[in-house]
């Protein structure tokens, strides 16, 4: 029963969890930039005119999203030693997380980018613009509005898939609470822990959400009269 | 090399076939309990009963907002402490029906609120019962906006049952880590694991997006 839930060896481990949620926010955090780098290139790949340009960012994007992050990351873990890439798990990781999170952005950028009307392109053309002017000055200050809260959202998802990475024993949040359960077969402290850590991480990145999605309404609607 | 390789993965074929299976079964099994579950849940969540609809509404961001592999945890490890014995299978089953209930029934509440309050009201005048609106008239509006993000989590949910092979399931992750001990090649093995897991989830994929240019088509044709 619950009835002797400990809440003394919550305490006594909390040094580990605090570890544990500041490795999972700093590994997301960089996870988050590589998937952000990853993405715009992928996007800019797939929305190219030349097939040789946009086929390997189609492949890569379907590949990604049609199988699970913990094949993925699997396939990284025991697939890179064989090419000679000795790595440690927490790089392996990182790396798998921005590559699964990278498709998803690209997607998410592709979507805003589409969403602006093509008016607004041939107007730019009509006004003579080049490429890199109607992209910087037409289409993506609009399309950012359009891609913030997705991709705070994949953000989000980012977090959580995180800890699939206590799988190949990188020292995170979910790798914390393993360690105490079986240290002191205490699963039940250890895990309601882990998922209160968690929760912290979802609320704060929700209520971020919320609030950009009210900036960006309020900016939308005032330029638009 | 790589043919002795071959020779030892064609040899690991049947429990390739168990980890499909599992997969499959998991999936099937949690996808159309957690489609019920759902669609109720959210036709309550949407419904009239504030206090069912915030306590539906804060256990679905419970869920959301935890990772799945800590929740298959939390069933497998605590659920025996309070006294309910249960296998691995039975605890993954539970998880993701659980998870798949939660994020569906998101999307049904969506869908719900998309259609216009003229709508319910022109039910209401006419004298439909309860029952009768939801059934004839709201919900078959609201299938066309749920329709492609379901299919799309029907995609995520079947890419989650990978995550119970942490509970020591075979399911075809398992099946993918247990070969790669006795045939050293990462990469050939989960390929192989993911292009099997490619195989169902890209068409799904591909008929979500068929399904929001539709429909979504459709829509706007409605609004004009």
């Amino acid at each position: 029963m619950l009835a002797n839930f400990s809440f003394r060896t919550i305490v006594e481990y909390l040094p580990l969890f605090g570890q544990g949620l500041v490795a999972t926010l700093w590994l997301s955090v960089l996870s988050f930039a590589g998937a952000l780098a990853i993405g715009i290139i992928a996007c800019g790949m797939n929305l190219q005119r030349s097939r040789l340009l946009r086929a390997p960012a189609k492949v890569y994007i379907d590949a990604v999203r049609a199988t699970p992050l913990l094949a993925q990351l699997y396939f990284l873990y025991f697939g890179l030693p064989r090419l000679g890439f000795i790595l440690p798990e927490l790089v392996v990781g990182v790396l798998a997380l921005s590559l699964n999170s990278g498709a998803y952005i690209a997607e998410i950028i592709r979507a805003g980018i589409l969403s602006i009307p093509r008016g607004q392109v041939e107007a730019g053309v009509a006004s003579g613009m080049t490429f890199v002017q109607r992209m910087r000055l037409v289409i993506l200050p609009q399309a950012f509005r359009v891609t913030i809260p997705p991709l705070l959202g994949q953000a989000i998802v980012l977090v959580k898939d995180s800890a699939l990475l206590s799988l190949i024993s990188v020292a995170e949040l979910t790798r914390a609470g393993q360690l105490l359960a079986s240290d002191r077969f205490m699963p039940a402290e250890a895990f309601i822990t882990v998922a209160a850590c968690y929760l912290l991480l979802y609320y704060g990145l929700k209520g971020l959400a919320r609030g950009s999605e009210r900036w960006l309404g309020s900016r939308t609607v005032r330029s638009r009269t | 090399m790589i043919w002795q390789q071959l020779h030892s993965l064609i040899g690991s074929y049947p429990l390739a076939l168990r980890g499909l299976g599992m997969t499959a079964v998991l999936s099937l099994i949690s996808l159309a309990l957690g489609t019920l579950i759902g669609f109720a849940l959210g036709v309550l969540r949407a419904g009239d009963s504030r206090t069912l609809s915030g306590v539906i509404g804060a256990w679905v961001d419970l869920i959301r907002g935890t990772p799945f592999l800590v929740q298959i945890f939390l069933i497998f490890f605590i659920l025996p402490e309070l006294g309910v014995e249960l296998d691995a299978f039975t605890a993954g089953i539970i998880g993701l029906t659980n998870l798949a209930s939660c994020f569906i029934c998101e999307i049904v509440v969506a869908g719900i609120r998309a259609v216009p309050t003229g709508q319910v009201e022109a039910a209401l005048a006419s004298g439909l019962s309860r029952w009768q609106r939801m059934r004839q008239v709201v919900l078959p509006q609201a299938m066309r906006v749920v329709l492609p993000p379901l299919v799309g989590q029907y995609v995520l949910l079947i890419k989650d049952s990978s995550v119970v092979s942490a509970i020591g399931l075979t399911d075809l992750t398992r099946v993918g880590w247990l070969v790669v001990q006795r045939v050293p090649n990462g990469l050939l093995v989960f390929a192989l694991v993911g292009l099997a897991y490619f195989i169902v989830c890209y068409p799904l994929i591909l008929l979500a997006s068929r399904l929001e240019k539709r429909l979504g088509a459709a829509h706007a044709e409605v609004q004009l």
